[in-house]
């Protein structure tokens, strides 16, 4: 028997029907882009010609997609095989957020049908922290999908193609740990093009060091996020002492990051800027805040066990994550020229609603279908 | 293509920690780029200027694009205020106080003219994936491929003088953005916003002509009369004379952000330009691609890592049942 099995109840629920319905509104609203222009749609303008389609969509969306990489590091890196129960949850995670992140970069293509170029030598260009994020993140997609397999496969009885892919799936894994490695950091290094037009307090080199950290953060908080969600909303039970032990890691990550998140403000004498009365401050602050917290928290091993206090603590640092990377990308970034000012439209706000809930539409039709939780008796 | 443009080069110190206290001291970069041989630029003397916008008709014309009027009830005449998808070139005025006296910085006004710079480094170039921004070898000229582009705006985004602009109204929108006229300069014509301008304020030639051109106004005594060439440096065209002005002592371009092949003059400060003042001395891709190829250099980190990788999993997942990866758990 696997130790994973599917949840069991009706997939017909009212937030089932109730999120399937933001869903198609969302694809009216693309309708609409599609025949009319993004600007139809959408508050993006020359001085802020990235919106929350792309920071939240595709760079907050994928990094929610971590899971699946946060637990593979672990398991299969550090050799943690204690969290196995996780991974397949994790590389669920990983799936949804980098699949429909892939999807919605098509949504804000300006030229989505000559996506192509992407993958032709005589056009590319190496130079491009674009490029790598682009390839990577295909490539990783490609690769989730084949870390994911084994749950179709066994559902469709398929044992021998299984064991066949478990013979080559070590090469995926170690696949599945570096592209997002590469491409994390790269969404970090694409901000430092933008030099003096990114306030000193998020403009650095270290980017990429960061944009990867926070990234596994996120990735790490997804998996008790999540799992304990489908505990209180499955009314199954948790695996909290694995969470707490998963927590009691992720918390020293936590620590290394804000030494280096700091270290580097206080190196470059940005330090003055948080705590200038201005909205990049408040907005700074934020952010660190709920990366602070959680490590306060969670520092001690109690409240490590302690499921609410537990959940609210990846709450934290997958808003904290999410902010660090709206900060950099909108809140903290200059147009050029004076006079641009941007706040997405209704319109815009409900494709992101949308594509979040599509996400969590076909986590419980996968749930529900695949065996993919952790074998558990009801509690 | 980008294989041949990109220049591998040493990486000075790799050290990423190492962000001293000095700006970048310790920062990861690749070197800078140096001037094409043959680089072609403008000088814009907004001394010049009277605002006439000729220049702003001329270059419609020339690149065969519609006229943007203001308000949607009787479009009478083309009227951006900036440059757009659709308008390559832009005139636009700083005004303080009173406006009294041109080219004053209190209670005067001054002309300034908005197009791309043509950067030695450009920041559009070393962002866009697909080279569709691309910079003649010979002339320096950058200019757009919208058959390669696939609409991601990280030029947009990342060009230090927000200058490509991409159409948002259009379902299948490219970016616009001044390619000086190449289709004209490849017919040995002069671009049209210099052509046609009356005084000499925009003007073609090649940057190191332009350069010296520059400097013998800066070194003019403000008052005596000054013989300004007009449209084309390489031609002999009628000039047109005047005083010289109170310049700014600095020829904004010739070292900003890495140098542009566009330059400019002014008696009132550059910044009241618009234009980015107190900035490096380097193009801000020499730190983006300083980490790029640091990271991704003929991808040997990479590889190695992936190698790295490899070893660990397969030893962390041999022998044991049980792992997801392994097939025990469809036997157990």
């Amino acid at each position: 028997m696997s130790e994973f099995q599917p949840v069991s109840g009706k997939l017909l629920t009212k937030p089932f029907v109730f999120l399937s319905l933001l869903v198609m509104l969302a694809f009216a609203i693309l309708g609409a882009r599609f025949l009319f222009g993004l600007g139809a749609v959408t508050n993006l303008n020359d001085g802020y010609p990235w919106g929350i389609w792309v920071v939240i969509d595709v760079m907050i969306g994928t990094a929610f997609g971590c899971a699946g990489y946060a637990v593979a590091l672990m398991v299969y890196v550090l050799n943690k095989g204690e969290y196995h129960p996780l991974v397949r949850s994790a590389v669920l995670a990983g799936l949804f957020g980098y699949t429909l992140g892939g999807m919605a970069v098509i949504f804000d293509l300006g030229r989505y049908w000559q996506f192509y170029t992407l993958l032709m030598p005589g056009y590319i260009n190496l130079n491009s922290a674009m490029l790598e994020v682009a390839l990577c993140v295909m490539a990783y997609v490609v690769v989730l999908w084949i870390e994911f397999s084994p749950a179709f496969l066994e559902r469709l009885g398929l044992k021998d193609l299984n064991r066949k892919l478990g013979k080559l799936l070590f090469f995926i894994v170690a696949l599945g740990v570096l592209l997002p490695t590469m491409h994390q950091s790269s969404l970090g290094t694409l901000a430092t093009v933008f030099g003096h037009r990114l306030e000193p307090l998020w403009q650095t080199q270290l980017l990429p060091l960061l944009f990867l950290l926070s990234a596994l953060l996120m990735g790490f908080a997804i998996v008790p996020f999540e799992s304990l969600l489908a505990s209180f909303g499955f009314a199954r039970r948790s695996e909290t002492p694995l969470l707490a032990r998963l927590a009691g890691a992720f918390t020293i990550l936590l620590g290394v990051y804000l030494v280096i998140r700091f270290g580097d403000i206080i190196v470059r004498g940005a330090l003055g800027d948080a705590f200038a009365l201005n909205t990049f401050a408040v907005a700074f602050w934020l952010e660190n805040i709920l990366f602070i917290a959680p490590f306060v928290v969670l520092l001690k091993k109690e409240n490590r066990y302690n499921q609410r206090i537990l959940f609210a603590s990846a709450t934290s640092l997958l808003l904290a994550g999410s902010i660090y990377r709206l900060n950099t990308y909108i809140v903290g970034f200059h147009p050029a020229v004076e006079g641009w000012s941007y706040f997405p439209s209704a319109a815009e706000i409900m494709v992101t609603v949308g594509i979040f809930s599509l996400e969590v539409v076909l986590y419980l039709i996968v749930v529900k279908k695949l065996p993919v939780l952790p074998r558990a008796e009801a509690a | 293509m980008s294989m041949n443009r990109r220049d591998f080069l040493k990486l000075g110190a790799a050290s990423v920690a190492g962000a001293g206290v000095s700006g970048n001291a310790g920062a990861v970069m690749r070197e800078p780029l140096s001037l094409p041989p043959e680089a072609v630029g403008m000088l814009y003397d907004s001394t010049l200027c009277i605002g006439c916008k000729a220049c702003m008709s001329a270059c419609k014309q020339a690149n065969g694009l519609p006229p943007q009027p203001e308000g949607e009830d009787e479009p009478m005449w083309d009227s951006p205020v900036e440059t757009t998808g659709d308008t390559y070139n832009v005139i636009k005025v700083y005004i303080d106080g009173d406006a009294a006296q041109k080219d004053r910085e209190e209670n005067g006004f001054a002309f300034m003219k908005r197009h791309c710079l043509h950067c030695v480094d450009p920041s559009c170039i070393s962002a866009c994936p697909v080279s569709a921004m691309i910079k003649d070898p010979q002339t320096g000229v950058v200019s757009y491929n919208a058959d390669s582009c696939i609409g991601c705006r990280y030029c947009i985004a990342g060009c230090p003088f927000g200058i490509p602009k991409y159409q948002f109204d259009d379902p299948l929108g490219a970016i616009g953005k001044c390619s000086f006229c190449s289709h004209l300069q490849a017919k040995g014509l002069t671009p049209a916003c210099c052509d046609v301008c009356p005084t000499g304020a925009s003007l073609f030639g090649t940057v190191e002509d332009l350069k010296k051109e520059a400097h013998r106004r800066l070194e003019a005594t403000p008052g005596d009369n000054y013989v300004f060439p007009r449209g084309n440096l390489s031609e002999d065209r009628p000039p047109h004379e005047g005083a010289i002005p109170l310049y700014e002592q600095h020829v904004y371009g010739e070292k900003e952000l890495g140098g542009t092949q566009v330059m400019y003059m002014s008696a009132v400060p550059f910044e009241k330009l618009g234009l980015p003042v107190n900035v490096p001395e380097y193009g801000y891709p020499a730190i983006t691609e300083g980490i790029q190829h640091m990271l991704y250099q003929w991808m040997v980190a990479p590889i190695a890592v992936l190698a790295g990788l490899v070893y660990v999993v397969k030893r962390n997942t041999s022998g044991k049942s049980g792992g997801e990866h392994s097939s025990g758990e469809a036997e157990s």
